[in-house]
């Protein structure tokens, strides 16, 4: 049995790998705990083995990396110097103040029905993130898919949503899964981005310092053209139409002021639409352990470190930048735990590449930001009868019913006062639309269960977890 | 939502009302509560008579306010595993009915047509027609608004301005001075900061609890049930966790199981060993709970003064201050007959019930000015 | 082309599953939400309040559209629990719970 310090690492992706290889090499016993039954996290979503796929890699991009940490995750899982536990779904982690340990709580197997606790000394936050959809009339039809979702279905599951397909929002997600649909053999009838050519533009000389980030996009570009794919930069999707699944959408060219260029909507016909603007930290974990958050992501110092003693986070957790930094990140924060746990400081130079790939990218990810806002005025534009809480079905109207005349200002007072974000999601779909609704900044919600936790699971929790209750 | 009800009462009766509030409407403890409306939890005394009173006045504002409240009549049932605590909770009722609570006796074999899903082998319980529940926050906001007062939330009270014979004459805000005559101090567990900044003391001091919400399912849980030890619990004086959680149903579908009591401060952090005793008290008494999950937790602090009792009423130490606060887990519930009293006390007419219980000052034995 | 072929896949033997006791033929591997979609099948929920139907949408368990009832079961992600020989999925109704 290995010994040394114990380090959970909370997520299979890019950050979570790097990080637990990065301090599996240097002496730490590291637990893996993933949610998946393969590491590889959304980025790196492996088709299930009993699929049985030959060239998975036709449906990657980057795949040396993967094969190297794959490799490295392999060599470390011989030695038993790292642990994966597949298919744990963590829906908690405590801190227990008498022992200095955290308790990691999780739900394992696919129906999430059985409670296990891993013990460490330390905790790595590689949540990842999740998708932010802007609703619109009809965004509820079966058929309507987030864009991240309709690319993991087709890598994990290798099936497509339907034959013809509209991607659609805005973000740099939207041309690898578009090129992904198409080269899968779906007919895409149009990739509609919501961000002009000017938007683009203005942000050049930032985008312009990533040669080869650029190079990336150019050539999914050339794939979609090469496959006739029609792109409507400036566009967005103004309603989804079908009865009980989709039928067409309307899209229509936006304004300067975000308004919709009168006379230039038209409608596609499709049976999928793969919508997206953007992505969202997990911040679940963390905000409970009383990390603090700086807007919607973790804060982390230099290290990777949260202000919390013990607790390190990478990857999208800490602010979405995509794999390329969540790998720079994973590896700055595993090396730093490490030196931690052995009681002494990181070796600036041995993750000096790392640092520089990380400012690097994070100013990258700053000017995607700005270039892929949503587009201006598009919460005004939807109509009161809108289903914006998918799971509590509230409408847009109710929602701003609970503003004016009830008087809520913020995302909790909205929820209470109208059920938007009660629901099965607890709020992580609806948040940015009802933000955008009620005027308020888009913040990130407490949700000391990061996922719904049976009441069996709860009464059986052990009884060492923080000692006996605390009392003033 | 004492506030909100005070507001209403008091607008009613002519008074021009102005609502100041730091945070959002219901942002403090009514946002975390479960909207209890309780009769079954009280012994014969000054509080039961306030709930008795309260439980009438919220029926008549149901009727005035539809189903925008969420208030749902339901009746409570307290039930007994073990016939040592069926006979205690029998002669708990017996005493009750002399002060005008309906409480009907229910036998073993008649437990699961008012519960068909709970748990076998309990002793015997009891049936309280008059408790009741609503929305908390929705109910703060439509109380709120049928007012018409004028609202100013987002504004921190800074001071409580006294002339110089003492007297109050308004408050003082981050966003300027607000000048009346009467000043009602409804901001519950903070009630007695403010309190101090009219430089008098109020000791109310935060006890937590933890509510558990599970995911929406139809109507399993009809009333509002719990074991007989809940009333054991809200009476307790001890600081350690307590648990007898009270389980019921909403319209809305989630089950609410509610709720611990802890003083531990204002700490808002997750306590495991809490959602523990909750979640194994609710199953105890709903088997069927065990596969169903919990969707979210939240905590939220009760405001408490030594006695359990509220203070209500003027203030005799700062003349113009009234005091609305300390209603510990029974806000929601007190807040209507709370309103009332409030009014009759600002527009000086005699009090519906004996206001000595609540006197603001009982606390002192030093004539309680600190400054 | 399809995902199968582009990634020369050689999948285990099919097997089968019901749903809404229609049988149906399902790779091994497969989320039951991926053999839904290779039926052709989109939509496997109706919302508790309006009655409308819903199928994957965020396709990584965060969203809970997908809710479905496999084998008894109410309220499992479609888009995370794999497929086994015999499923019985049906299309849940509302809470999943015999909703009156």
């Amino acid at each position: 049995m290995a010994e040394g310090p114990r380090l959970a690492v909370v997520g299979a992706g890019p950050a979570g790998l790097a990080a637990a290889l990065a301090a599996a090499a240097r002496g730490v016993r590291v637990t893996l705990v993933a949610a998946a039954e393969q590491a590889g996290g959304q980025f790196y979503r492996q088709p299930a083995a009993a699929l049985g796929a030959a060239r998975p890699q036709a449906l990657h991009h980057q795949w040396r990396t993967w094969e190297r940490l794959r490799a490295g995750l392999g060599r470390h899982l011989a030695t038993g110097r790292l642990t994966h536990l597949t298919d744990h779904h963590v829906w908690c982690v405590a801190a227990d103040p008498v022992s200095g340990t955290f308790g990691v709580h999780a739900l394992r197997g696919p129906a999430q029905e059985e409670g296990v606790t891993v013990r460490a000394d330390a905790v790595l936050l590689a949540t990842g993130g999740y998708e932010r959809v802007l609703p619109f009339p009809g965004w509820t039809l079966p058929g309507v898919v987030t864009a991240g979702g309709a690319q993991a279905m087709l890598k994990g599951g290798l099936v497509l949503p339907g034959r013809t397909a509209v991607v659609a929002g805005s973000g740099p997600l939207l041309l690898p899964v578009a090129t992904g649909l198409v080269t899968a053999g779906a007919r895409v009838a149009a990739l509609v981005e919501s961000a002009g050519p000017a938007a683009l533009l203005r942000r050049a000389p930032a985008l312009a310092a990533q040669p080869g980030k650029l190079a990336e996009g150019a050539g999914y570009a050339a794939r979609l053209l090469r496959h006739g794919v029609r792109t409507l930069p400036g566009h967005t999707v103004v309603a989804a139409h079908g009865t009980d699944r989709l039928e067409a959408v309307t899209v229509a060219a936006l304004g300067r002021e975000g308004h919709l260029r009168p006379g230039s909507a038209r409608r596609i016909r499709c049976d999928t639409l793969a919508v997206g603007h953007g992505m969202l930290p997990h911040t679940d974990l963390a905000e409970t352990l009383g990390c603090t958050l700086s807007g919607t992501a973790v804060r982390v110092d230099d290290e990777q470190r949260t202000d919390v003693p013990g607790v390190w986070a990478a990857g999208e957790a800490t602010g979405v930048g995509g794999a390329e930094l969540a790998l720079a990140e994973g590896h700055i924060a595993g090396c730093s735990a490490a030196a931690r746990l052995h009681g002494s400081a990181p070796a600036p130079r041995r993750s000096a590449a790392a640092a520089r790939a990380r400012r690097r990218l994070r100013e990258f990810a700053t000017a995607l930001d700005a270039a892929f806002e949503p587009p201006a005025g598009w919460a005004g534009r939807l109509p009161d009868d809108t289903v914006v809480c998918r799971c509590e079905e509230v409408t847009a109207g109710e929602v701003r019913r609970a503003v004016d005349p009830l008087g809520a200002g913020d995302l909790r007072t909205v929820k209470l006062l109208s059920r938007a974000g009660m629901g099965w999601c607890q709020g992580r779909m609806c948040a940015p639309a009802v933000a955008g609704l009620a005027g308020c900044p888009l913040t990130a919600g407490r949700r000391p269960f990061a996922r719904p936790v049976p009441l069996g699971v709860l009464a059986g929790l052990p009884d060492t977890e923080a000692g006996p209750p605390d009392a003033d | 939502m004492v506030g909100a009800a005070c507001a209403l009462y008091a607008a009613r009766t002519g008074l021009d009302v102005r609502v100041v509030d730091r945070g959002p409407v219901a942002g403090g403890t009514t946002g975390a509560g479960e909207g209890n409306l309780l009769v079954s939890d009280k012994g014969p005394g000054p509080e039961l008579d306030l709930a008795l009173m309260s439980a009438r006045l919220w029926a008549a504002l149901a009727d005035e306010l539809g189903t925008a409240i969420e208030y749902e009549p339901k009746g409570g049932l307290v039930v007994a595993s073990a016939p040592a605590a069926l006979t205690a909770l029998r002669d708990f009722a017996a005493g009750q009915r002399g002060a005008g609570v309906t409480a009907v006796p229910v036998g073993a074999d008649r437990l699961p047509e008012l519960e068909p899903h709970l748990a076998p082998a309990m002793a015997g319980g009891v049936h309280y027609p008059q408790d009741a529940q609503v929305m908390p926050a929705l109910a703060a906001a439509r109380l709120l608004r049928a007012s018409g007062a004028r609202m100013h939330v987002g504004h921190t009270v800074t001071g409580v301005l006294r002339a110089a014979g003492g007297t109050v004459y308004g408050v003082r805000t981050d966003r300027g001075d607000i000048h009346a005559p009467a000043v009602v101090n409804a901001a519950g567990t903070w009630g007695g900061d403010l309190a101090a900044l009219a430089g008098v003391r109020l000791p109310v001091l935060p006890r937590r609890g933890f509510v558990l919400v599970t995911e929406p399912l139809p109507r399993m849980v009809r009333h509002k049930v719990y074991a007989a030890d809940y009333v054991a619990d809200v009476a307790s004086d001890s600081a350690a966790l307590r648990t007898s959680p009270v389980v019921e149903g909403t319209a809305a579908g989630p089950v609410l199981i509610g709720a611990t009591r802890e003083r531990v401060g204002f700490d808002r952090s997750l306590s495991l060993p809490a959602v523990r005793a909750l979640a194994a008290g609710a199953i105890g008494l709903f088997p069927f709970l065990e596969r169903v999950r919990a969707l979210r937790t939240y905590a939220g602090f009760r405001p408490y003064l030594p006695d359990h009792l509220p203070a209500i009423g003027p203030d005799p130490r700062a003349p113009g201050l009234f005091h609305a606060c300390g209603h510990e887990g029974a806000g929601i519930g007190l807040a209507t007959g709370t309103g009332q009293l409030l009014a009759q006390a600002l527009t000086g007419k005699t009090p519906e019930l004996d206001p000595a219980p609540f006197r603001p000052e009982r606390f002192d034995t030093d004539g309680g000015d600190v400054r | 082309m399809n995902p199968l072929e582009l990634t020369r896949a050689r999948p285990g033997a099919a097997r089968t599953v019901t749903f809404d006791g229609r049988p149906l033929t399902a790779l091994p591997g497969q989320s039951v939400a991926a053999a839904l979609w290779a039926a052709g099948v989109t939509a496997w929920r109706s919302t508790r309040g309006a009655g409308r139907p819903r199928g994957v949408f965020c396709g990584i368990g965060v969203c809970f559209d997908c809710l479905v009832t496999v084998n008894g079961v109410p309220n499992q992600r479609a888009c995370l629990v794999p497929v086994r020989p015999g499923d019985v999925i049906r299309t849940q109704e509302g809470t999943g719970r015999d909703d009156g």
